[in-house]
């Protein structure tokens, strides 16, 4: 189940977050999965508190902080999970529940942003035997019109349709 | 790809840094403990997500510094089998082909997970894809730099902390080799992602948008121009 804006009864300093924060997945339950996006939210925020508060913490100590955050960041930037706020990873959420997905299949849509078919047959298990061909289109229309893509490619992409449709004129 | 792992440890506070807030001092540590650093059996630690709970706070005896229990939440890197990632290849070589994503580099494709039949280069040190066709073979490069799309199939966790002393002849006889061997703490399996279209790269996805049943052998010619902007070759298609 997804628990969106779990309750914080006590008064202990603890991160709200939004979006697949509470997914509980299975095998243990320790484990929460959390999507790209709010693994970029918490980096790009603890950027710039360090970068308010200054550079007072020695460095040797802070070094592997400094290379996993700076790593991390350089290639969940690269995701489309750049262009996601917390009301776009909600509105998927809700819509992908009519399409009876497991967590971790909607957990990589949402990563990863497929356009093809062929991507979505790659993230969702059996999808030949459980998703008919107008199902995946759906799908497909779902994932395109929530998520936001990389905007150039989409200004591109309007462009080109208007350039084909004089073509054909 | 990234797991919230709930876990517990006494955090020391030096005496010196009584001044600031305990949550930024405890922050601060638990950061300087994990980040960066693969823990056995949970994955490679990136960098904390909160602290949910703080007990009491105790001073021993000779030890001026405050020792605190914690309870927090770590974001860690641990995707789930099956699971699909895009990274860039890293190098090639007898035993497979080396991916990294950039923070994370242990990842290995066994050559038997490579779509058959696939050979390696001696010559440019890479693997080779030789694609069949009717017109004839296409090799696909498996180039450094190129970005590839794999599915996670097995992880290994190795325990890479240090053992005691070995035994006085094992010691003095491995005296020339004094670098021991770096065993990877955290390594992944992974399988290139090939379907039944025969597509493996992020760059070929996009070109099977056009007509992926029936045109499989023109979608394969695009592939082999892959200096054009893909976007360019569609509308030449169309």
């Amino acid at each position: 189940m997804v628990e969106m804006g779990k309750s914080h009864g006590d008064g202990w300093e603890r991160h709200d977050a939004d979006g697949f924060d509470g997914y509980m997945f299975g095998k243990d339950a320790n484990a929460a999965l959390l999507s790209n996006f709010e693994v970029y939210q918490l980096l790009t925020d603890l950027k710039q508190q360090r970068k308010e508060s200054g550079k007072t913490k020695q460095s040797s100590g802070q070094q592997n902080l400094n290379t996993i955050m700076y790593e991390t960041l350089k290639y969940i930037s690269k995701t489309p999970c750049r262009y996601q706020s917390p009301e776009t990873v909600r509105e998927f959420l809700v819509a992908m529940k009519d399409h009876k997905l497991t967590k971790a299949e909607k957990l990589q849509l949402l990563n990863h942003r497929p356009v093809t078919a062929v991507e979505i047959q790659l993230m969702v298990e059996e999808s030949e035997e459980r998703l008919t061909e107008e199902e995946i289109e759906s799908l497909l229309q779902t994932v395109t019109t929530i998520l936001p893509g990389d905007p150039e490619e989409q200004h591109r992409d309007s462009a080109m349709a208007t350039e084909d449709k004089c073509d054909q004129a | 790809m990234f797991v919230l792992v709930e876990m517990t440890d006494t955090v020391r506070i030096p005496p010196w840094q009584f001044e600031r807030k305990l949550n930024d001092s405890i922050a601060e540590e638990l950061n300087k403990k994990l980040a960066n650093k693969v823990v056995y059996n949970v994955g490679l630690c990136i960098c904390l997500y909160d602290i949910t709970k703080l007990e009491d706070s105790y001073i021993f005896p000779g030890d001026g510094g405050s020792h605190t229990k914690v309870h927090f939440r770590y974001v860690v890197f641990h995707p789930f089998l099956d699971e699909i990632l895009v990274g860039q290849i890293k190098s090639c070589s007898q035993d497979g082909v080396h991916v990294s994503i950039g923070f994370f580099d242990d990842i290995v494709i066994p050559p038997e997970s490579l779509q058959q039949p696939a050979k390696f280069d001696e010559a440019e040190q890479v693997w080779v894809w030789e694609y069949e066709t009717e017109e004839g073979a296409h090799d696909l490069y498996m180039d450094i730099g190129e970005e590839i799309r794999f599915r996670v199939v097995d992880e290994t966790f190795v325990d890479t902390s240090p053992t005691g002393p070995s035994s006085a002849e094992a010691s003095t006889s491995n005296a020339a080799e004094e670098v021991q061997k770096k065993e990877a703490p955290y390594t992944l399996v992974v399988t290139t992602c090939i379907n039944s279209y025969g597509l493996a790269r992020v760059v070929v996805y996009t070109v099977s948008k056009i007509a992926p049943l029936s045109q499989k052998n023109d979608c394969f010619k695009l592939t082999m121009k892959q200096s054009h902007k893909i976007k360019g070759v569609e509308k030449g298609r169309n």
